[in-house]
């Protein structure tokens, strides 16, 4: 390893020798641990302790092998550094003790006799293998590690992809796979990931969004079922340990260390297939739960910094949680921020989903902020100037900003009242028609000056019903989370077409299929952003559990054989998500201007219903037609084919009269939901003329989509 | 770890038996580059090779992209189907030749 220009260097050296390991000053950034040449650079910040101590491990050890308190003239400012040398990378193991005063009031909860994770860790230790049996007594289970930063990218990069060009699929790393069915040898893993990109090729779908894959402890609120005996486990990850660091029990290399290198390995294949990579990310809370919740890292390293806390030194919970990530504190800004450019220059990810990301909004004594820092930091930053913010624009303290989330011209959000309207619509609620021309339309009524790509569209996610469990239950049914049925939401806007639950009533099947159908329909019909959820594309339930949390089994493993069950399902999904992908016209960065700004003929959208040019607004209308003008498609900078789609959610079949083309052009039928399978689409390219030009039958709660090339 | 180093027709062959991680993998690494420096081309046996770690796989890795960077070639030869495993999971495997035998590679330069 040694390099001769190296070797001149003065800090190649140890000055100071404590039982027999050698080290000297370090340097203060980067904090974490870094390794330099001979050794490793530790640096860690704390603003209140009085004194510092680095603890190192050998790996999986009971005890430390060495304990090097920082000399006081290695503390600059309220950060310690130090260079220790002849450090093993692979098995290395380190924490810190922390001296300092234990006064709630004030906000401090030192405890020397804990050893605490590193913030700025790349690595944790201690759930190497998923749901492995901890060790109880272990007097440091989550143990910061180092990990090599020198991945062979080769020429990848962010792919970059349009925004408004996306089509989300949200998935659990370990859901996806862990099913027997998934065929893949190593279930539940990143590489398990890897051996389905061509199921994602196949389905057309171009960017993963992972639900969070930062180190989590399964184990965190474990308990039995008082009824079935069952584990109830944190399966989710929404509760981190530590922001820098892959979830090791996600990778089948993560018993040799390896989580990082099969993390990017899976992110490299994924572009190299056309795919982006949003990161699920969870900054509004840590594992450490209250004041009776464990000492970790954060809260033994600068209680007071990282979390937000009430005047008597209690913990603000307006995640839901326990506590609450003081976002907006610079430091933590700073940690914040250092994570995000470490995940998108060293994992090349694409863009970050944040959860609960009012609270980011949130001044330190919780209050909303006009103009958060955090987030227009964020919104500005230059390692992260391409990649996609998207924000989850409430939080569990009663901060709802869907429409009003300080976007700084770079923030998307997720759009729960696109979900709200379109499930209230398809159970067959009045007086939605202006509201749900709205939504598909990108939502200009909430992102006026944003555009339509403001908007992530979406009808179901992880949190509530999966997309057939919305047509088979009006109640949830959480009986399995051992609660009592008390989790969970109650306002669903579900219908169960006729039967709580699974039945044999044929025509309840079909009628849920086609509402499946047209869901799906809609969503990629609508301007905005789609996401789907993972499985919703081959008929997924979880039985009426609409908030599977806790639950390691078929609640939230992806039956893969569904897709030959719910074959019309998946061949539907399929060929509404590539209709999207084809048509630019479904794909605008802006918003319609309602005007005929190209001189085609047309404007470049016009609503109309069961009379062209005439759409029933009135309160118990459940109709709606739209056309999009192909020479309008992508604001006005690219042609296309025009697209009409009508929606239909009376309980009769109503004839719709079509608006009238240029006479050198045809309407063509690409999707009818009232059809069985497999007459519901006509593939790409291969569309039947429609037999009548100036009029088509809507059946009863159906969608059809037309082409006029 | 035992590590061996012959040329034959002016290509590196390396044979090594044990395990190569964290406290063998410099040894790896100095014996071959030193051992390369009249050849271009490098053939490592791994036939009995028990496991490869994380600083393992760089050091073949960086010896893989030396030799590259003098258009040479390195083969692996004998890779236990667990560590082709990791490295296919890892993403190393794709930077390299591998083959069962020390002849086959012989015969393939």
């Amino acid at each position: 390893m040694a390099e001769s220009n190296f070797d001149t260097r003065i800090d190649y050296y140890p000055t100071h020798e404590h039982e027999g390991i050698k080290y000297r000053r370090g340097h203060v950034l980067p904090f974490g641990a870094t390794m330099v040449p001979n050794g490793v650079n530790f640096s860690i910040y704390s603003s209140a302790a009085i004194s510092c101590t680095l603890v190192l491990f050998e790996k999986g050890a009971d005890q430390p092998y060495a304990e090097i308190t920082f000399p006081e003239e290695f503390r600059i400012g309220n950060t310690y550094s130090m260079i220790v040398f002849d450090l093993d990378f692979e098995t290395l193991e380190y924490g810190y003790r922390m001296d300092g005063p234990f006064e709630p009031e004030a906000g401090h909860r030192f405890d020397k006799t804990k050893i605490l994770s590193d913030p700025y860790a790349k690595a944790i230790g201690g759930r190497d293998k998923w749901l492995a049996p901890p060790n109880w007594d272990n007097i440091y289970p989550h143990r910061s590690r180092l990990v090599f930063e020198d991945f062979d990218w080769e020429s990848d990069m962010p792919l970059e992809t349009p925004i408004e060009d996306l089509i989300v699929y949200e998935g659990h790393v370990r859901g996806f796979t862990q099913h027997e069915s998934s065929g893949v040898k190593n279930k539940g893993t990143f590489a398990g990931i890897r051996e389905k990109i061509p199921y994602l090729l196949d389905l057309g779908i171009n960017c993963l969004e992972l639900m969070p894959i930062y180190e989590f402890d399964e184990y965190e609120h474990s308990k039995t079922n008082p009824e079935t005996g069952e584990l109830l486990i944190n399966y989710w990850g929404y509760s981190t340990l530590n922001f820098f660091a892959p979830k090791s029990g996600y990778a089948a290399t993560g018993k040799f260390g390896m989580q990082v290198d099969e993390l990017k390995t899976l992110i490299k294949d994924l572009h190299k297939n056309g795919i982006e990579v949003l990161l699920d990310v969870v900054f509004n809370h840590t594992a450490e739960g209250d004041h009776r919740g464990p000492t970790i890292s954060f809260k033994g390293i600068d209680n007071n910094t990282y979390y937000m806390l009430t005047p008597e030194g209690y913990y603000f919970n307006f995640s839901g949680t326990g506590n609450t990530l003081n976002c907006n504190h610079p430091v933590v800004r700073s940690m914040v921020l250092d994570c995000l450019r470490y995940w998108a220059s060293e994992y090349h990810i694409d863009g970050f989903r944040f959860d609960l990301a009012a609270i980011l909004g949130r001044a330190q004594d919780g209050s909303p902020l006009n103009n958060p820092p955090l987030l227009e930091s964020l919104a500005h930053d230059p390692v992260l100037a391409k990649c996609k913010l998207i924000a989850e624009a409430w939080d569990a303290g009663g901060l709802y900003q869907v429409g009003s989330f300080p976007a700084y011209g770079r923030w998307a959000e997720w759009n729960g009242k696109y979900r709200d309207t379109i499930r209230r619509f398809l159970k067959g609620e009045e007086g939605l028609i202006g509201e749900l021309s709205q939504r598909l339309q990108g939502s200009p009524d909430l992102y006026s000056t944003r555009g339509t790509a403001a908007g992530i569209n979406f009808i179901t996610c992880h949190d509530g019903f999966t997309l057939y469990d919305l047509f088979s239950y009006n109640e949830k049914h959480n009986e399995a989370n051992g609660e009592n049925n008390n989790d969970g939401n109650n306002d669903n806007f579900s219908w169960n077409c006729g039967c709580e639950g699974e039945t044999d009533d044929a025509g309840i099947n079909i009628l849920r299929h086609r509402q499946i159908k047209n869901a799906l329909s809609i969503l990629m019909v609508s301007q905005g952003i789609p996401m789907i959820l993972m499985g919703d594309e081959m008929g997924r339930t979880k039985y009426g559990n609409n908030n599977t949390y806790c639950h390691d089994n078929d609640l939230n493993w992806l039956n893969w054989s569904l897709i030959d069950k719910n074959a019309d399902i998946y061949y539907f999904a399929r060929h509404i998500i590539n209709f999207r992908r084809n048509h630019a016209v479904l794909r605008n960065r802006d918003h319609f201007r309602n005007a005929d700004y190209k001189g085609t003929g047309y404007p470049d959208i016009s609503f109309h219903g069961t009379q062209a040019w005439n759409a029933d607004w009135s309160e118990s209308s459940r109709v709606l037609a739209i056309m999009l003008d192909g020479g309008h498609a992508k604001n006005g900078y690219a042609t296309d084919d025009t697209v009409y789609f009508a929606i239909n959610m009376h309980w009769e079949a109503l004839p719709f009269e079509l608006p009238h083309l240029p006479q050198d052009k045809s309407w063509y039928v690409s999707v009818n939901t009232d059809m069985p399978s497999p007459y519901d689409f006509h593939e790409l390219n291969n569309e039947p003329v429609l037999e009548n030009q100036y009029s088509c039958i809507l059946g009863p709660r159906s969608v059809v989509i037309l082409l006029g090339k | 770890m035992q590590i061996d180093i012959k040329t034959e027709n002016s290509i590196l062959i390396v044979t090594i038996e044990g395990s190569i991680d964290s406290k063998t993998a410099s040894e790896v690494q100095q014996g071959i580059l030193e051992g390369s420096v009249g050849s271009d081309n490098v053939i490592i046996d791994l036939t009995k090779v028990d496991f490869v770690s994380s600083a393992g796989l760089r050091v073949l890795l960086m010896v893989y992209r030396q030799i590259k960077a003098k258009n040479g070639k390195v083969i692996l030869v004998g890779v236990s189907e667990e560590i082709s495993e990791v490295m296919s999971m890892t993403g190393f495997i794709n930077f390299f030749e591998i083959v069962d035998t020390v002849k086959t590679a012989l015969d393939s330069y």
